[in-house]
């Protein structure tokens, strides 16, 4: 993965826009996290293989290497993610952003694709 | 440890065997006792993709297929059965059925010891989904015929709770291969694996804690 570069990531969300895409949006503090520190709440969520149609998707933020990324959805709703650093275009064509924490493990995650991600 | 006819262990993420147990199924499997690792899910959500990140999302599924293929072949395990699971999502099966699934295993192996999480005491939601279905499967077989239970637990109430481990398996011997095993699983061992190497205190602890000895609970289930 590489770090984000703003220009082509909005260029990849521009090209998925206006056609029905897969996502796979993640966000987690990890199971262990209460484990490792009690002082943190584990708090986490994945949705996989959700079809939705976007009309306009913006990247924004980059204090620190991380940003934000909006997708406004054709049927008024959102998606919106926190906190992303990388970003690939693996050999699926599968358009990948995630976000890693301090530690390098990942925090956060939005992929979109127009063919369903692995099951 | 006793001549097993056949040791069954059953965890749900690649590398569950590696920190605490590959110790144990390396000595049965030198002393001649089959062993079946049966790894229920590919452990494809983990949140560790490789320090620095070399997997995504995506590719963490085949990477950590190899991952825990290359451990089974350090350990010389020859039956690894990869149950295909996503992780995280054990708990959610519907009741019953991951039970069901052991059950055939047990049926087909006929295993006299089993290895894996102790209920109630193993932290991550599928260590626990798989002890339940472990203790479920073998709650339902006549007590005769029952495998015995060697469970790991390290929940922070551990010790409180449990007492001390009544399993203490030494592992002399064995600590580079299970080094190597640890280090077959690189996208999620990468900070352990330099702890081990660092010749400071907290590097002789960590020696202290994975290379000597392996700990389990035994467990009656009435």
């Amino acid at each position: 993965m590489e770090t984000i570069d703003r220009g082509k990531v909005q260029e990849m969300l521009n090209q998925y826009q206006n056609q029905p895409v897969y996502i796979h949006v993640e966000i987690t503090s990890g199971v262990y996290a209460d484990h490792l520190n009690e002082d943190v709440f584990n708090a986490g969520t994945f949705l996989r293989n959700i079809q939705v149609e976007y009309i306009q998707g913006a990247i924004r933020g980059g204090k620190d290497g991380a940003y934000r990324v909006g997708l406004k959805l054709v049927n008024g709703g959102w998606i919106y993610v926190l906190g992303l650093t990388h970003y690939a275009i693996n050999e699926n064509d599968e358009f990948i952003m995630h976000g890693f924490d301090h530690d390098g493990k990942l925090a956060s995650a939005l992929e979109i694709s127009s063919n369903e991600f692995f099951k | 440890m006793e001549k097993e006819r056949h040791v069954l262990v059953v965890f749900p993420h690649p590398d569950d065997e590696a920190f605490g147990v590959s110790g144990t199924i390396m000595k049965y499997i030198d002393s001649g006792v089959p062993v079946t690792y049966a790894c229920l899910t590919y452990g494809d959500m983990g949140r560790s993709l490789g320090y620095p990140p070399f997997a995504t999302r995506e590719s963490l599924h085949d990477i950590r297929k190899q991952e825990v293929e290359k451990s089974a072949k350090i350990m010389g395990l020859t039956d690894l059965r990869l149950l295909g699971y996503r992780d995280k999502t054990l708990e959610f099966e519907p009741p019953g059925h991951l039970a069901s699934v052991i059950k055939d295993m047990m049926d087909e192996l006929n295993p006299s010891r089993i290895i894996s999480f102790y209920p109630g005491y193993s932290v991550h939601p599928d260590h626990e989904a798989t002890a339940e279905a472990v203790l479920k499967a073998v709650e339902d077989m006549p007590p005769s015929e029952r495998p015995a239970l060697q469970l790991v637990a390290f929940a922070k109430s551990t010790l409180d709770d449990l007492g001390d481990p009544d399993i203490i398996n030494d592992i002399t011997g064995y600590e580079d291969k299970k080094e190597q095993v640890m280090a077959a699983h690189i996208s999620q061992t990468g900070p352990l694996l330099k702890r081990l190497a660092a010749g400071t205190v907290e590097g002789q602890e960590a020696r202290e804690a994975y290379l000597k000895l392996e700990q389990f609970y035994s467990y009656d289930i009435d």
